[in-house]
């Protein structure tokens, strides 16, 4: 008796028709990444499921760990392989139920039979195993129709097998099966989230940062590293654009008045964000923008920034609550790290008074007597570019000493 | 020499001494400074106390100079945070002196002390305790391991007797971390341990804790999250996580406790005072009409290390609060030693040990 395999069932994906092998193929591509270091396994995709196998069963307990992180999986089951011998196959399916939630649950086995020469016939061993179970859990009932537990058997030439839990996967569709977009990544609570809602609709990351030393310091880059390394743990790996901004910014507060600075400000970041998208080959600019929260985020201001670039900017959290995107941040292990203290570049430049229905026309009016072309072209020059998930070279000198 | 004074203190391992010397070298920067520096000091702090917190299967670390200081942060912290709820606390007669003086100065404040009795092994009734507890009863703080005569207090019994109760429980594992396994599933709200008892070094420990809002002690800059103020000794919390890591229950203590206890079956004049089943590591016998301090120095003549009772009270004249409490009898009181286990101690060392404690019992008797 041994848990060798996973059956995996897809999201949506089964309803996307032409498409569908690209889905597949990019999901098994995913899959194959998360579980690289795992050297015995085994992914066969096939149009309706997927299997992935190994001989070690170590390793089909990590992917089992790993696997409802991975977008485009609507769920999952842990395939326990038995001899073809009815004695074997009851142990093998008291093992199998043993490991269920089964109080107040209703039950039920159902068999195929492929293995026409194995002796037994199907409703024979409908009826050995399911009264073996049923006397074995006597706090489980039989239901014919939708039973809470379906103990699944199918018996091949080689041996049976049997599964019953279901766990859920990440729901979603793969991540790169939409594309590529370019994520603004301040290191709050907002953008991870906004970051997370696009990967689950299956668009992979490239994240941009703006970066102003020595007005930031090294804690909140390192801050949005970590926010970054999280991300690249969806099945997909990420880069990050990380912009010498100080220079732009200081130019800004030359030229325009400071209750529209901050307009100004993302106008400029936007305006970068265009260069690198790009560079990146993304089709879209994604934000955690969410409407009300802040000065720069009211329907006035937001149509201000977006005036300056015709790319697509996708804000995914526009209408959602903070406390739900609260939430969500704390789900995918980001939150703690969004609120680690340390100021990003628009919190240190923030006019006492921004406006909050900035007016464009006064704005390009400001921005008109320098071109600032020249700083947007440096910044994006100088940028540094980072990928990740990223092996931390202090790691291994702290690992010695502890 | 063969040093069998282990719940005195340890000696420190090698590796656990070359990571206090790597990183004075390396991460002496103090971990709240902001330069780059700084936050490496502050990263590998950072490492330090979460692996010290996933060992002891608690959710907070508060680094402290050692058990002393966490057993006074525990008890005022606590004390001070709730009073407005209760001033009632319990803990046990044969507690440590650094739990049973802070709360004899919290009694001087108006506070409420009950010290409950224990048996000839040192043991407390749970039904006593049960019967003491009061809806103002904010802590009861025991030890998990008695120093003295390694008598083990059954914590986790009373963690869950108080978890859905308003009342704190302080443990004092001092003497067990490392050495006994915990129950995960119910650990206490605070929990003191000190470095140097797990061959870690001296002036190092930590309060852990889990869900409860103690007041700071000592207080300052507020470093350790306000709690115990003062520059973070990096090395000393790296030292420790290391020291705890390498710590584990020892196979050969057991062994050699019951191997002991048959070997004192030969003496009459000689009663064993630690429960059979106390910790592993720690066996305290009295022996009729002689002082202790005479077998000390007796062993130490034939190269071998123990002491009277705990290492605090053998300087003092006294007799121990903790022999007083388990009601030695008089002619047993002052011959009273503690013999204890660490990880160096070896199948040989008790062979000896057997050996010279022959002699000298025979010298002795012969006066």
């Amino acid at each position: 008796m041994k848990t060798n395999q996973i059956l995996v069932r897809y999201g949506e994906l089964s309803t996307k028709g032409k498409n569908r092998n690209s889905f597949i193929g990019r999901l098994r591509d995913n899959v194959r990444q998360t579980f690289a270091d795992l050297g015995g396994i085994r992914i066969k995709a096939e149009r309706d499921r997927m299997f992935i196998a190994s001989d070690n069963e170590a390793e089909i307990e990590q992917a089992i760990r790993r696997l409802p992180k991975v977008f485009g999986i609507q769920s999952f089951s842990p395939v326990t392989e038995a001899e073809l011998d009815m004695d074997a196959m009851k142990q093998t399916a008291f093992r199998v139920v043993e490991k269920l939630d089964r109080t107040g649950k209703t039950f039920k086995v159902s068999v195929k039979r492929p293995n026409k020469a194995f002796p037994l016939e199907k409703l024979e061993i409908m009826h050995e195993i399911g009264s073996h179970v049923l006397r074995s859990f006597p706090e489980l009932s039989v239901q014919m129709q939708h039973p809470d537990i379906e103990l699944k058997v199918e018996i091949r030439e080689e041996a049976a097998y049997m599964m019953a839990e279901v766990i859920q996967g990440a729901g979603g569709l793969p991540v790169g099966a939409g594309g590529k977009g370019l994520l603004m990544l301040s290191g709050g609570i907002d953008s991870p989230v906004a970051g997370y809602h696009m990967l689950k609709r299956g668009v992979r990351l490239e994240l941009i940062h703006f970066f102003s030393p020595p007005f930031t310091n090294d804690r909140a880059k390192e801050k949005v590293f970590d926010l970054a390394e999280k991300l690249s743990q969806f099945g997909s790996s990420v880069n990050l654009h990380i912009i010498p901004f100080t220079k732009l910014q200081q130019e800004v507060h030359k030229q325009v008045p400071d209750n529209i600075t901050m307009t100004s400000t993302r106008r400029m970041m936007m305006r970068v964000a265009d260069k690198v998208l790009e560079e990146t080959n993304c089709k879209a600019i994604i934000t955690g923008e969410s409407l009300g929260q802040v000065a720069s985020q009211t329907l006035e201001s937001l149509s201000a920034i977006n005036a300056v670039t015709r790319t697509p900017v996708l804000r995914p959290l526009i209408a959602a609550d903070k406390l739900d995107i609260i939430e969500t941040a704390q789900k995918i292990g980001t939150y703690d790290i969004s609120i680690r203290p340390y100021e990003d570049c628009c919190t240190i430049f923030t006019p006492a008074n921004p406006k909050t229905k900035p007016k464009l026309d006064k704005v390009e009016y400001y921005e008109n007597f320098v071109s600032f072309d020249e700083f947007i072209q440096e910044a994006v020059d100088q940028r540094e570019i980072v990928k990740f998930p990223q092996v931390k070279k202090n790691g291994a000198v702290y690992e010695d000493l502890l | 020499m063969i040093y069998l004074d282990n719940s005195a203190t340890t000696k420190p391992k090698k590796e656990i001494l070359e990571t206090f010397v790597k990183a004075n070298e390396q991460f002496y920067a103090n971990p709240a400074s902001l330069h780059q520096m700084g936050n490496a000091a502050e990263d590998l702090l950072e490492k330090a106390r979460a692996q010290i917190a996933g060992l002891l299967h608690m959710k907070h670390v508060a680094f402290t100079s050692g058990g002393t200081e966490s057993n006074n942060l525990a008890i005022f912290g606590t004390a001070f945070a709730y009073k407005s709820r209760g001033k009632h606390i319990i803990t046990a007669a044969t507690e440590h002196p650094s739990v049973l003086n802070s709360l004899g100065a919290l009694e001087e404040q108006g506070f409420e002390i009950t010290r409950l009795p224990v048996d000839h092994f040192g043991r407390i009734s749970l039904d006593e305790l049960k019967n003491t507890l009061r809806s103002d009863t904010i802590l009861v703080s025991l030890m998990h391991v008695n120093n003295e005569l390694g008598t083990v207090h059954p914590i986790a019994d009373i963690a869950r007797l108080l978890k859905n109760t308003r009342t704190f429980f302080h443990v004092d594992g001092v003497q067990s971390i490392g050495k006994l396994a915990f129950d995960q599933t119910a650990m206490p709200d605070l929990l003191t341990m000190s470095a140097h008892k797990i061959h870690g070094l001296k002036a190092s420990g930590v309060l852990a804790f889990n869900d409860v809002e103690f007041k700071a002690v000592q207080v300052g800059g507020g470093q350790e999250a306000g709690l115990r103020s003062g520059t973070v000794s990096v090395p000393h919390a790296a030292a420790l996580a290391k020291a705890l890591r390498l710590a584990e229950p020892h196979r050969g203590h057991q062994k050699w406790n019951h191997d002991l206890r048959d070997f004192f079956m030969n003496y009459p004049n000689v009663k064993v005072l630690s429960p059979a089943e106390g910790a592993p590591h720690i066996l305290s016998i009295a022996a009729k009409g002689i002082k202790g301090e005479i077998l000390v120095s007796g062993l130490q003549k034939e190269g071998i290390i123990v002491s009277t009772s705990s290492a605090c009270s053998s300087k003092s004249r006294e007799t121990s609060h903790v022999i007083e409490a388990i009601r030695v009898p008089r002619d047993y009181r002052d011959g009273v030693i503690r013999i204890s286990f660490g990880a160096f101690t070896t199948q040989q060392d008790i062979r000896h040990f057997k050996k010279a404690f022959e002699r000298v019992n025979r010298l002795i008797k012969g006066v």
